[in-house]
């Protein structure tokens, strides 16, 4: 145990090591509360189809030679969310197809183009880290670390000003309508920042792996707790605490870290799970 | 009389190029109860969601009172199952209602609390406050949609079907107090299978059908008998 203790400590002095730390749990919070949102409103798969298409998108960046591909992938996800939100009304057959389509088409083309167009010389390690995050998390810069904090600041604030709001919209978008709410401006703001979060978690667990910090936290935190406000608060917290287990016991067991991250949700789920069907 | 807040004059309404009623011409002003009957498909429903502008009217007009705006009506969706798994108490779901209220405050202050607590009351719902709503029966969950349409409306009410899930005491209960809702000056505009439970409560009634029509409740009732009532009574 001490042995573990100070091999910890250890890692614990790296900068590099201080960042994922800071990153990580930061990411995981905008994800846990973004993903309230989604599985509520029943939009899972939207999340999902986004990461497909961020992968897509970083993939054509690099082969256009981007320094910066961020710069490319973040703004074509955010269109592709805002697409996506505003043809699944009311054609959900259609939509459920174009959604199939639209995730393996992006994975298709952005591998094929890392392929043709190699960033390094080791085509098959970049494909695997951009899928399953296995060392990304652990090359963050300074900036980097910077956008995290300032975006999970941003979607924390906003869902403490506004969570009412999101409430109305979530639970009955007719109703809220009716009184005067602009739930189209809400609906679209909601996707912009859960386009944006999808892009900055890929440095956190890989695109494969993204959906799971957007469901696994909401998931659990709606079967143990009975208020939005109480499953808010749950989700995030299992998000945060998800992030830092996941990535504590990555550097200890030598495990990768979007892997074990995601395990670390699944299991706080399956607890959740089980607290909420004891309390019935 | 006072001025209508709601004028609707020659109103086709319906779903893309698909009109499902025409010719509705109708007028709700504060404290009347202005019924909605008429037979499956004859776009009830699609009337109510056409004047609050959740559709597009098709032709014809609708006309409101200026100083009408959305914050001041509160409206009651058909029951739809979909939202029945979002975790929430009852209470936080009445609070929505108070949206207009809150403005960009971002919690609920003491008055608007007191509001929903009351709406609650009214419609016999206060004990299910703080009881999740997905665990509460159809009926329960109705009253407390409809607490939360009577937050929301403080000038006119719009219900699609609000006795469905009732039984016949709470749907007895309901008009009651959307009769006392009335004399407090509220307008009701509300869609009905209920007949002629509905139509006790109603100082109009607007059919839709082949040939709508609008007419005050005692005229309406004077014709049903005389006609005989299409799918009426059931």
């Amino acid at each position: 145990m001490s042995a573990l203790l100070e091999t910890l400590r250890e890692y614990l002095a790296y900068p590099f090591v201080q960042k994922a730390l800071v990153a990580g749990p930061l990411v995981a919070l905008a994800a846990a509360l973004l993903g309230v949102t989604l599985v509520l409103r029943r939009l899972s798969y939207i999340g999902d189809s986004l990461s497909h298409v961020a992968f897509g998108s970083m993939a054509v960046a690099g082969a256009l030679g981007f320094a910066d591909r961020l710069a490319l992938s973040l703004p074509l996800t955010v269109l592709c969310a805002v697409a996506l939100l505003h043809s699944g009304r009311g054609a959900a057959i259609r939509g459920d197809a174009a959604l199939a389509m639209l995730s393996v088409g992006a994975m298709a083309l952005g591998y094929l183009l890392m392929n043709v167009f190699p960033g390094s010389s080791n085509v098959a390690g970049d494909v695997c880290t951009t899928l399953f995050g296995s060392t990304s998390i652990l090359t963050l810069s300074p900036s980097d670390v910077w956008l995290c904090g300032a975006l999970s600041g941003a979607v924390a604030v906003f869902f403490g000003l506004f969570r009412h709001r999101i409430f109305e919209i979530v639970f009955e978008p007719d109703f809220a309508r009716a009184a005067g709410t602009r739930v189209g401006a809400w609906e679209t703001l909601l996707a912009v920042l859960s386009a944006v979060v999808i892009v900055l978690a890929m440095r956190l667990v890989g695109t494969l792996l993204i959906t799971a910090l957007l469901v696994f936290p909401a998931v659990g935190a709606m079967r143990a707790f009975r208020s939005f406000r109480a499953v808010l608060l749950c989700a995030s917290l299992v998000g945060v605490l998800g992030a830092l287990a996941g990535i504590l016991v990555s550097i200890l067991a030598g495990t990768p870290v979007g892997s074990t991250v995601v395990a670390a949700d699944i299991a706080a789920c399956l607890v959740l799970t089980l607290a909420g069907g004891l309390r019935k | 009389m006072q001025p209508p807040l709601i004028r609707a004059e020659n109103l086709s309404i319906g779903h893309g190029t698909r009109v499902v009623a025409r010719g509705i011409a109708f007028a709700v002003g504060p404290g009347d109860g202005v019924c909605v009957v008429g037979g499956n498909g004859a776009g009830k429903s699609t009337l109510l969601r056409t004047l609050l502008g959740l559709q597009p009217p098709l032709a014809g007009r609708i006309a409101s009172d200026p100083s009408l705006r959305p914050g001041d009506i509160g409206y009651l969706p058909q029951s739809n199952p979909a939202h029945a798994g979002v975790p929430a108490t009852a209470r936080e779901v009445v609070l929505s209602g108070c949206q207009a209220l809150r403005g960009l405050r971002p919690w609920f202050s003491r008055a608007e609390r007191r509001l929903a607590e009351e709406a609650l009351a009214r419609f016999g719902a206060q004990e299910l406050a703080g009881r999740p709503f997905r665990e509460l029966s159809g009926g329960q969950r109705q009253r407390v949609r409809l607490a939360r349409a009577l937050c929301a409306g403080r000038r006119l009410l719009v219900l699609d079907e609000p006795v469905s899930g009732l039984d016949p005491g709470a749907a007895a209960d309901l008009y009651r107090t959307l009769a006392d809702l009335r004399r407090e000056g509220r307008a009701v505009l509300s869609v009905t299978h209920d007949l002629p439970g509905g139509l006790a409560d109603a100082t109009h009634v607007l059919g839709l059908g082949p040939e709508p029509f609008f007419a005050p409740a005692a005229a309406w009732q004077r014709r049903a008998r005389g006609v005989g009532l299409e799918g009426g009574a059931a």
